[in-house]
């Protein structure tokens, strides 16, 4: 019968390719697509002033009130955010992604590959409260400062604007450190495997052909391992743009535009300026795409 | 030509250990100015171990290497005046042909315009001008060879390594290149170090091979030389098909009980009891086995009292038929006296 059933699909490779393919593509299309979609067009409706019903005419001023000062501070606090994080990112994520693609022993590059996976099996919630207290006021990290006799540092650093806060659980440099932390992951995985998959006779020709290590890593490894930053930053960036639990927990009273959304769609009761912002992040990440694929970032695909 | 004062590479009691392993053991070895020699050896044989020490891609665990007189042993691979073509062509996937090529001359901050005009020089030597704007995935397995020969050679380094660079061609383009890089090697006049498992290959183009085993260096001289006076039982096996004979039949023959070696070409074959000249060795035996590959047929002699010598004869006269209804015929094998290489025990 099993044999009947291979042997039939063998002859008809196409009815296969839409039995293996439908379904996720039916989700895709049908769940992802037609929610962004959907998105898309709730934005171009609008809400009545005076009774908050929502009126279903296309219109564009929904749209139009991103670009109100309050919002367009909101798109740039959150922007900037992401960029920090995934700058960040980038910068721890890269020398140990590298250790482990090319340097680790298989045995330890199984370890640490699941040193660094091990925080995502715990619940992304507990592990920003956890940060919460580590961050706070009298928490582990300002005792320690104190211990090192740096107290003033953080005092200082607290008081810059835009930097600091109360204390480092209410500033965006606590939140900068946690959402650096929770996507790290996701910025050494694809890193590592883009390593993986650069040939260690490359970068013997390299230096055989008179590259100093800083040369090599320049004209080789870098615009080799390229599409694996791009891939991580897209994880980071995206995340960070689209996050509403760490201000939450870490922010002060100026919102991220997750927070946004989320009051928008909620106690806000307008859902098309929530459906409208959230156009926001998809279009930002579409521009850096583009921007990206300008800058050559994936001709070594 | 006058002799240069210092050898381009001089081994001087070279060992690389990997722990316990000798991949290289207390090697002793001159590579002279210019010449194209080969290291040969099967696979693990510490060939490639020491063309690595040579680019600096490893270093020796003892000893020392020097180019033109000067110690490199602890140089890092970008301070020394040498340049490798790899196995698997290594070359920048980023890279067009030209960038590839360009390379070595980039590294050293030599402007746009010289470079560009030196890439097209290079294109030219390995015949592929016209090229320097492509991928090196739009090209074949030999263009690509040649573009890693020319990304090399434009460096104008004091050695030139290659290791195994033809493995991965198939034999017509492999006898083609073998051809075309001894030409190369002689008009530029670099010294050229070639890692090679093919000792057909390494016969063909090499001015003097070195035949490792087992990481050590069992021999070094012409093509000639190790073909024709193997120095032991390993190199008469690995260099070309080799007969060894010992025991009795040798005492019979040379009144010693020393092993020695016989070329299967040097070996004729004629029918039991065929009167021979006095300067032959002859033995009779029975033919077991008959290859016939067209140019020539190889024979598989079991000789009476001794083992299965293999003799190749050229088709000169016969054909299929005649050589494969030979099975099982006894026959007389006769070799000139000289012909024998008598080997150290």
């Amino acid at each position: 019968m099993l044999t009947r059933v291979s042997t039939y699909l063998y002859r008809r490779p196409t009815l296969l390719l839409a039995l293996l393919l439908g379904p996720p593509m039916l989700y895709m299309v049908v769940v992802y697509l037609g929610a962004l979609f959907s998105l898309l067009v709730n934005g171009f409706f609008s809400i009545d002033d005076f009774s908050g019903v929502l009126v279903r005419q296309l219109t564009l001023r929904t749209y139009a009130q991103i670009f109100n000062p309050a919002n367009r501070e909101i798109f740039f606090r959150t922007a900037t955010m992401a960029a920090a994080v995934t700058a960040a990112d980038a910068l721890i994520a890269f020398p140990l992604a590298y250790y482990i693609a090319k340097f680790a022993s298989p045995r330890l590059k199984t370890w640490l590959l699941i040193a660094v996976t091990i925080p995502l099996w715990s619940s992304y919630l507990v592990r920003v409260y956890a940060w919460k207290l580590i961050l706070a006021k009298e928490g582990i990290l300002s005792w320690f400062l104190g211990v090192l006799r740096l107290t003033g540092v953080l005092e200082w650093v607290l008081e810059l604007p835009g930097v600091g806060g109360s204390s480092l659980s209410l500033s965006p440099l606590g939140m900068f450190i946690v959402f650096a932390y929770v996507w790290l992951p996701y910025m050494v995985l694809p890193i590592q495997t883009a390593l993986e998959r650069v040939p260690a006779s490359l970068l013997d020709a390299s230096s055989d052909l008179g590259a100093r290590p800083a040369r090599t890593f320049r004209s080789v490894i870098l615009p080799l391992s390229l599409p694996g930053v791009i891939a991580g930053s897209i994880f980071t960036f995206s995340l960070t743009l689209g996050d509403f639990i760490i201000p939450l927990a870490l922010g002060n009273s100026k919102f991220f535009i997750g927070q946004a959304v989320y009051s928008y769609q909620g106690t806000g009761g307008n859902v098309p300026l929530a459906a409208a912002m959230t156009m926001g992040p998809v279009v930002i990440m579409i521009l850096y795409l583009l921007l990206a694929r300008r800058m050559g970032a994936f001709d070594a695909l | 030509m006058e002799t240069p004062a210092h050898p381009a590479i001089l081994f001087d009691k070279v060992s690389r250990h990997f722990g316990e392993v000798r991949a290289v053991d207390d090697v002793d070895l001159e590579i002279r100015d210019g010449e194209f020699f080969s290291l040969l050896g099967p696979s693990g044989s510490g060939k490639t171990t020491c063309l690595r020490m040579i680019a600096g891609f490893d270093r020796p665990t003892a000893g020392r290497i020097l180019l033109h007189g000067q110690d490199v042993s602890s140089l890092p691979p970008y301070e020394r005046d040498i340049n490798t073509v790899f196995q698997d062509y290594a070359l920048f996937p980023h890279m067009t042909v030209a960038g590839n090529i360009a390379y070595g001359l980039m590294v050293k901050g030599v402007p746009r315009a010289r470079r560009e005009a030196q890439v097209q020089e290079m294109l030219d030597l390995v015949r592929l001008p016209g090229f320097g704007a492509r991928k090196p995935s739009q090209l074949s397995g030999g263009q690509r060879q040649r573009v890693a020969l020319a990304r090399a050679l434009i460096n104008h380094p004091k050695v030139l390594l290659l290791d195994e660079p033809l493995g991965a061609l198939d034999l017509k383009l492999r006898q083609q290149m073998q051809v075309e890089l001894k030409s190369i090697q002689q008009r530029v006049g670099i010294t050229f170090i070639f890692v090679t498992h093919d000792q057909e290959e390494a016969l063909t183009m090499s001015d003097r091979i070195a035949v490792f085993h087992e990481g050590r260096l069992l021999q070094v001289g012409s093509p000639a030389d190790i073909y024709e006076r193997p120095a032991s039982a390993f190199v008469a096996g690995f260099v070309g098909t080799s007969n060894l004979v010992s025991g009795d039949v040798a005492r019979r023959m040379t009144g010693s009980d020393q092993t020695f070696s016989i070329r299967p070409e040097k070996i004729h074959v004629g029918p039991a009891g065929e009167v021979t000249a006095g300067n032959m060795y002859t033995v009779e035996g029975v033919i077991r086995d008959v290859v016939y590959l067209g140019l020539f047929t190889r024979y598989l002699v079991q000789i009476d009292g001794g083992s299965e010598l293999v003799v190749i004869e050229q088709n000169l006269k016969s054909t299929s038929m005649d050589v494969l209804s030979a099975r099982g015929q006894r026959v007389r094998l006769a070799w000139a006296k000289d012909h024998i290489n008598v080997l150290a025990s």
